[in-house]
């Protein structure tokens, strides 16, 4: 395709909105179709109001291969042809979009409400009619014996809001629909109209298990926008923080598959590992989540030299008492024959939908934010992507066993060699009419912080793409032809965020 | 194959035995002073270090002993709103406060989470009955509502080998039909208003309700959204109320146990 239709950006650099392609809405969905043809993928389609009548459409994509973003931007009446019908990838982005915006994507297949509430994005013109979930049925299937079961929004285990509906043939689930929005908080508003020492708490609170990840992107952005240069240093506490939150999240996910395939030891084992973990993390920020850490212009907390050597001791433990526990869950027969050929996703649904992050990596697409678009200390430190083949819950166990195993390597390189100087530099106001995108892998994956400001350095636009938003319809397409039992294992092995998805 | 499969027996038994004697399976202790919460832990605020009986802010003496220092106009803390962020401390209406590492701050009411001071009325026990009833066996079901997803990842910690919330005979259940009360996580989200009333219902009397986190307490960092409500509704009475963003697992326990009148495993 012509690349003119697509401004080339790069990760946490800043663009000028004028300079983005603003085409006609045919011209948009042709560039967005042959794009996507030629090995790129959405990373994020948005609106933002442009006037009280029209809405901005922005596309941002990403080429993993040449480590590229584009962006490219389309004006539309609230009635637009659908990009949907030409751009797979789009379907869902054009649902929230229809939610969040009002618009009418005409010819789209199914404009079901994501979260369920009203237009917060909506050009001020435009006329709204109430859209109820009740109008939009659930899928059903027809058929001698097919029965319905519906789980949720309260489940069974310690786990967030939503709801699943199988339609299955005795244990055979045929399809699996996810409804979703119960966490629903109205985060992009508040980042929006919050100050900025009030919106980094938020961003804080989109996922309270990647807060790490979601602060780092957010002040990615702000950072950008405000050209605030973190020191050396404070990059590289970001990226030890970072690494520390996915060992905690990655040892907690191999804890809670080996209890769903009631393996009750490994259960336990990593169930303590993932706890010394988050304690690592309070050791340096306070809050066993890395709350209160991550602040735009760097960080609040340093890591002392009497610090450093507790925390490397520490981490060296780790390692030393984790590789048995994976041994055993590996190395397990009867774990692997319940691991194996469960939920598969391939690598063509994959590429076809976007998915990202280790779902994309347990099928052979090696994705990876650090690798691809390298920001902050991974364009010194490079931690190989690790990736599987046969996009089961064994290929997803053992991508997450092997970064649990880099990430711990990473951690023990930059604490030997933590770069001098201060942790925490100003971070001003932020430039008029910019866009950025700040891209970060948390332990899920991709995840997109989009800010645009407007004439005044105010921000305009925050948009917020948790890789869960792109990885739940990955659920969806694994879960025909398994059995209805094991879903939760299922469920467990892609353990996406509700909160993210909701915002 | 009958060796085989003894063999893989054997191996088996002898992976599990190395791995489980490579493991310390220490119990988190509930004491005050052994917690071993590190020093930069974000714990109940207060206002001015005391150091022995005279207040002092930024190191200089007020000039009055703690106790007056304490009953003088200081700003109040809202427990229930705070999130513990390291900015919150840094000067209130020119008075200096600091987190402590006290991790105790359950209340039983929310007027308890009101401090002028630092010092908070800690939970007290529920009234004979009920702990007749639950003092030994307590089930709760988890309803997450517009959260984050923080506050539950620290319940579920609750059940793990450390803090090990079974050895009191507390329990997460699967059903609301199976539980003696909710524990309620989040903000209240519209979408899941239904769902919090129709589970709340569902528990038996009599019932307990905990509000845990900042979020279920006052809508924490959402309480301006126009999305949920900005906390528990007031249908529904709460028993325990426990701060934090989201609270220490050890807040948590030490809520529930207070709350049941066990304070005795807590060593003072």
């Amino acid at each position: 395709m012509s690349t003119h239709a697509l401004l080339t950006l790069y990760n946490r650099r800043c663009v000028s909105v004028a300079d983005i392609p603003l085409l006609e809405v045919e011209e948009f969905a042709a560039a967005l179709a042959s794009s996507i043809a030629s090995g790129w993928r959405i990373v994020s389609l948005f609106g933002v109001p442009e006037d009280t009548r029209a809405l901005r459409l922005c596309a941002v994509l990403a080429n993993d291969d040449r480590g590229l973003l584009g962006a490219t931007c389309a004006l539309v009446r609230q009635e637009y042809p659908a990009l949907s019908t030409s751009c797979r990838q789009a379907v869902r982005f054009e649902r929230e979009i229809a939610e969040q915006c009002g618009a009418i994507p005409t010819g789209h297949p199914s404009l079901k409400p994501l979260r369920r509430h009203p237009p917060d994005h909506a050009p001020s013109a435009w006329t709204l009619p109430p859209k109820n979930r009740e109008d939009f049925p659930f899928d059903v299937v027809h058929g001698d014996e097919v029965h319905e079961v519906a789980v949720g929004p309260v489940h069974a285990g310690i786990i967030e809001p939503g709801h699943f509906r199988f339609n299955a043939h005795g244990e055979e689930v045929l399809s699996l629909e996810i409804m979703l929005g119960y966490q629903h908080r109205g985060v992009e508003r508040l980042l929006e109209g919050s100050e900025r020492g009030r919106a980094v708490l938020v961003a804080e609170s989109i996922a309270g298990d990647t807060v790490i990840g979601h602060t780092g992107a957010f002040c990615g952005a702000i950072e950008a926008l405000a050209r605030s240069h973190k020191t050396p240093r404070a990059q590289t506490i970001r990226g030890i923080a970072l690494e520390l939150e996915r060992l905690a999240n990655h040892i907690g996910d191999l804890g809670a598959l080996s209890g769903d395939v009631a393996y009750q030891s490994s259960a336990a084992f990593f169930g303590r590992l993932r706890g010394e973990c988050l304690n690592l993390l309070m050791t340096i920020s306070g809050n066993r989540y890395g709350r209160g850490l991550i602040r735009p212009g760097g960080v609040l907390f340093d890591i002392p030299p009497t610090m450093t050597s507790e925390v490397l001791r520490r981490v060296e433990r780790l390692r030393e008492e984790v590789r048995p526990v994976a041994e055993l869950l590996f190395e397990n027969a009867s774990v692997q024959s319940r691991f194996d050929g469960v939920g598969v996703v391939s690598a063509e649904q994959c590429r076809a939908a976007g998915y990202v992050g280790v779902v994309a990596r347990s099928c052979r697409v090696p994705v990876d934010v650090r690798h691809d678009f390298a920001y902050g200390v991974y364009r010194y430190a490079q931690i190989p992507v690790a990736t599987a083949w046969s996009g089961d819950v064994y290929a997803r166990a053992i991508v997450r066993w092997l970064e649990v195993q880099r990430s711990m390597e990473f951690i023990v390189e930059q604490l030997a060699a933590l770069p001098r100087g201060e942790v925490l530099v100003d971070c001003g106001a932020l430039r008029p009419s910019e866009l950025v995108v700040a891209l970060e892998e948390g332990w899920r994956g991709e995840i997109a912080h989009i800010v645009m400001t407007d004439a005044g350095g105010h921000i305009r636009r925050h948009k917020v793409v948790d890789p869960s938003f792109h990885n739940w319809s990955a659920l969806s397409a694994a879960m025909p032809g398994n059995q209805i039992s094991d879903f939760p294992l299922c469920n467990k092995s892609f353990n996406l965020s509700y909160a993210g998805h909701d915002l | 194959m009958a060796f085989c499969r003894k063999v893989v027996a054997e191996t088996l038994v002898f992976d599990y035995l190395r791995a489980r004697f490579g493991h310390r399976f220490t119990r988190a202790s509930l004491g005050p002073n052994d917690s071993g919460l590190p020093v930069r832990f974000r714990g109940r605020p207060v206002f001015a270090q005391l150091h022995g009986d005279v207040a002092t802010v930024d190191g200089t003496p007020v000039g009055e002993t703690a106790s007056e220092h304490r009953r003088r106009d200081l700003p109040i803390i809202d427990l229930g709103r705070s999130v513990f962020a390291p900015e919150e401390t840094q000067r209130l209406d020119g008075q200096a406060a600091a987190f402590t590492q006290d991790y105790r701050m359950a209340a039983s009411s929310r007027n308890a989470l009101l401090t002028s001071g630092g010092e908070i009325e800690l939970a007290h026990a529920l009234d004979r009955k009920m702990r007749r009833l639950l003092g030994r066996s307590l089930r709760l079901r988890l309803v997450a509502a517009g959260s984050c997803g923080g506050c539950e990842a620290e319940l579920a910690a609750l059940s793990n080998v450390v803090f090990d919330m079974a050895r009191f005979g507390i329990q997460f259940v699967a059903s609301p039909r199976h539980a003696d009360g909710i524990v309620i996580a989040g903000a209240v989200s519209e979408n899941m208003r239904d769902a919090l009333e129709k589970t709340y219902e569902a528990v038996p009397d009599p019932k307990i309700v905990v509000a845990v986190g900042a979020c279920a307490i006052s809508g924490g960092v959402f309480a301006e959204s126009k999305r949920v409500l900005g906390g528990v509704p007031s249908s529904i009475p709460v028993d325990l109320w426990i701060p934090g963003c989201p609270p220490h697992p050890l807040t948590m326990l030490d809520g529930l146990l207070r709350l049941l009148g066990r304070a005795d495993h807590l060593k003072e």
